[in-house]
């Protein structure tokens, strides 16, 4: 194991952790020191086993084997409120907040204050307004209901409950991956003034820019083991990214020399895409990027082609939210990939599901996805496994012109570089990518021509060399016009 | 460095139609149901009548006592298909108690336990075994009818007489005061109504009902809560049972047939939400009497039954089209 420094003493020690399901082994002598008042990342690909070990550490599992010392007390949780009782509490990606019921109802959840089972709303009311208050918060209206808030609100709400019970510890999954600049300034603010009243928190995020800005410490996990861990400030991210995926990874993305051919499709917006071409969208959410996408595809109301049609001539879609509508979860990975082409797969009806087959076991083999075989539901893959199924499904067609909408969002770094080369690969064998993202150095890095909208309109369209990442959140913002 | 990544949520706004129509939305249709059938001159005259107000509110007693229980479970985001079964089993125990001389306290304590005994044999499958409350409900609704009438050898058990027959009548009509059945019913209400709102177990039941990983991560006891909550409802449906029985004077198995949509439909008429984590007393309380007066209307209109039924299903479908109506979000 790679150490870069050593702690100082450790408020939280989790030493020789090991947890398997049945016969995967998703936690194998994982061990992870965090101090008083530190901001420890925990980076690791999706699948490494971070959430497993958060779980353990919060009450939610309970380890196999290995110690967990808090404030060198042994530490065992049986469940989540007696971890929260000992001071650890944590926030989870997908925001566990009750939405019809009101802002202090949430905070007090499960530890309500009460004489005799009958509640004291005044006391609660007061409870949530000072933890409010600790995150700078407290002009919140406590009394609306949680649903009618913004996401980002939503999330301070969260953090106030975690915060009631005093936790010496706090575990935040993946904080910003629905926040907006201005947002994660302001977490990262909130994350401070934690640091400074003296709570650990522990960092899980893949965004690593961010985590160089909040973070002090880092622990990298990799196929459930603890493959490094150290200073952020005097490590470089490349170090990070190659402790993470194993390999080097110089180039996230790939080289290609561009050739543009005919114009094939127009998108719409007055935009032409062209053989050969990985076209860009950018522009802040909202700006009507996913409209466009989903108007070309037919899948507006009134737009005069359909889906269906659409996939004939060639055209294939990858929306932006795969758990809902990219994939059918429950369903098995052969049928994901095969479903539009089950009537040129059947004969007379009778579907042929050896072909069907057949299609999973090339693709899990070319995209290296990650699976038992081609009969696992795809609800049992990982993010970035379940995008590679999804984009097979396009491949499989085999479509000519690719609609992708946020295609690596929430997906691990090695992922990203997967599908980042299958995307240049494409182009060059002269298909054409269309490409929506949020994520700035994705669309300057792998991109032709880079169009931004704004306020549902197409603003500008330039080849990537004549964009500097200022000209385009201009363009975005509407401010200049260049 | 990234594009600002703006957040989906909605904002809550001040005073909306769509809120107006929830608040005030069941009151309305009680007001519709009731012009409906003022129209014809000749129907108004009994209808509008304070002894035809009585017969409806006495008729509602027992869709009323049935829908708080039911709305507890609804708020919780479960459903009980059996409570017109629980009904006719209870109000069976409860005739065979009194012919066997079981003074009227003791009669009321065992049928209210039984309707409660059901409610934990629905509560433990659904809560502790993690089936669906559709169909463990479905199952119960043929277990007990089928108890009810095992136990009263397929036909009606009679009695002579007793006091528990005086709770539901309404036989003297110029007696201005209500059968003391739908003061129970009143106050029943009122208290089931403080408990939701004050007590840590009405919040939890919402709670369960909006996001039940989420209560089970704050510590909330789901599985135990929502044991109790069918209990409690099917303490409700035993109290119904014994109302059921008031007005019949008799212990009939075949009884209470169907009632589960009216009941369900009062709930959901009255502000609840299938999906749970929403629903009031008061607006159950006003789908029960939408639900009475439209049966009794129907009767003074000379309506015959089978028309009656075909309303019902009408608007059981629309109330449950105005639920999908009301919880669309503002994208």
């Amino acid at each position: 194991m790679t150490n870069f420094s050593q702690p100082p003493t450790a408020r939280l020690k989790l030493t020789g952790i090991s947890k398997a399901f049945g016969a995967t082994q998703a936690l194998e002598g994982v061990s992870l020191a965090v101090g008083a008042g530190e901001v420890h990342a925990l980076i690791g690909e999706n699948g490494a086993g971070k959430s497993t070990l958060m779980k353990t550490l919060s009450g939610v599992i309970q380890p196999d084997a290995g110690t967990m010392e808090l404030e060198g007390i042994g530490y065992r949780p049986v469940d989540t409120l007696e971890a929260r009782r000992h001071g650890v509490a944590m926030i989870y990606q997908e925001l566990s907040l009750a939405p019809h019921l009101s802002v202090w109802e949430n905070i007090v959840l499960g530890d309500e204050p009460h004489r005799a089972g009958w509640l004291n709303r005044k006391a609660a009311q007061e409870q949530a307004r000072q933890v409010l208050a600790r995150l700078a918060h407290d002009h919140l209206d406590v009394d609306r209901p949680v649903g009618t808030f913004s996401l980002a609100e939503q999330q301070i709400i969260e953090i106030a409950r975690a915060l009631l019970m005093n936790p010496r510890v706090l575990i935040m999954d993946e904080p910003t991956s629905s926040l907006t600049k201005k947002d994660t300034e302001r977490l990262f603010g909130v994350i401070r003034q934690l640091q400074g009243q003296g709570v650990s928190i522990i960092y899980i995020s893949h965004f690593l820019e961010e985590v160089r800005q909040v973070a002090d410490q880092f622990t990298v996990i990799k196929d459930g083991q603890t493959v490094g861990t150290g200073r952020i400030e005097s490590t470089s991210l490349d170090e990070i990214v190659r402790l993470m995926v194993g390999r080097e990874v110089t180039e996230l993305y790939p080289r290609r020399t561009a050739q543009v051919g005919a114009e094939v499709f127009a998108l719409g917006g007055g935009l032409q895409v062209r053989a050969g071409e990985i076209l860009g969208i950018g522009g802040l959410i909202g700006a009507g990027r996913t409209e466009l996408l989903r108007n070309a595809f037919g899948l507006a109301r009134g737009s005069r082609s359909s889906p269906a049609k659409r996939w004939a001539e060639g055209v294939g879609f990858l929306s932006e939210d795969r758990k809902e509508e990219g994939l059918m979860l429950p369903l098995q990975m052969s049928e994901n990939v095969a479903l539009p082409k089950y009537r040129q797969l059947s004969r007379w009806g009778w579907l042929r599901t050896g072909q069907v087959a057949d299609a999973a076991r090339r693709w899990i083999g070319d995209l290296g996805i990650k699976a038992r075989d081609g009969n696992q539901p795809v609800g049992e893959l990982s993010g970035g496994n379940q995008q590679k199924v999804a984009l097979a499904r396009l491949l499989e067609h085999p479509a000519k012109i690719f609609l992708l909408d946020e295609p690596t969002r929430g997906i691990d770094v090695g992922s990203k570089a997967q599908i980042y080369e299958l995307i240049a690969d494409l182009a060059s064998k002269g298909r054409s990518v269309v490409l929506v993202s949020s994520y700035l150095p994705e669309l300057f890095g792998l991109c032709d021509r880079i169009a931004v909208m704004s306020r549902g309109e197409v603003v500008a369209c330039r080849p990537t060399a004549e964009w500097t990442e200022q000209t385009l959140m201009s363009a975005a913002i509407g401010t200049a016009v260049a | 460095m990234d594009y600002p990544r703006q957040s989906m949520g909605s904002a809550g706004t001040g005073i909306s139609m769509k809120k107006l129509i929830a608040q005030f939305g069941p009151f309305f249709g009680l007001l519709l149901v009731v012009g409906l059938f003022s129209i014809d001159r000749e129907v108004r005259e009994f209808f509008l009548s304070y002894a035809n107000f009585k017969i409806v509110l006495t008729q509602t007693v027992i869709v009323a006592i049935g829908a708080l229980g039911m709305t507890l479970i609804i708020i919780s985001g479960g459903i009980d298909l059996s409570v017109g079964s629980v009904i006719a089993f209870t109000s069976v125990v409860g005739a065979l108690l009194i012919q066997h001389a079981w003074p009227a306290w003791a009669v009321v304590l065992v049928v209210i336990a039984a309707g409660g005994a059901v409610g934990l044999l629905n509560g433990a499958a659904i809560a502790g075994l993690r089936m669906t409350p559709f169909i463990i409900t479905l199952g119960t609704l043929g277990i007990a009818r089928g108890a009810a009438k095992w136990m009263a050898n397929n036909e009606t058990v009679n009695y002579d007489t007793s006091p528990i027959n005086q709770w539901m009548t309404t036989a003297n009509p110029f007696d201005r005061s209500l059968p003391p059945g739908a003061w129970v019913a009143l106050g029943l209400a009122v208290v089931t109504a403080v408990m939701l709102r004050r007590t840590v177990f009405g919040r939890h039941i919402f709670a369960i009902g909006s996001n039940e990983a989420t209560a089970r991560l704050c510590g909330v006891a789901t599985v135990r809560n929502k044991i109790y909550i069918y209990v409690l409802a099917g303490c409700f449906f035993g109290l119904a049972g014994l109302m059921q029985l008031s007005r019949l004077r008799q212990g009939d198995p075949t009884v209470a047939v169907g009632v589960e949509l009216d009941i369900i439909a009062a709930v959901i008429i009255g502000g609840a939400s299938l999906h749970g984590g929403v629903g009031t007393i008061l607006g159950s309380m006003i789908g029960a009497l939408i639900m009475a007066t439209l049966r009794n209307g129907s009767q003074q209109m000379g309506w015959p039954t089978y028309f009656q039924e075909i309303i019902i299903g009408v608007v059981i479908i629309a109330a449950v089209f105005l639920d999908r109506l009301r919880q669309t979000r503002t994208d």
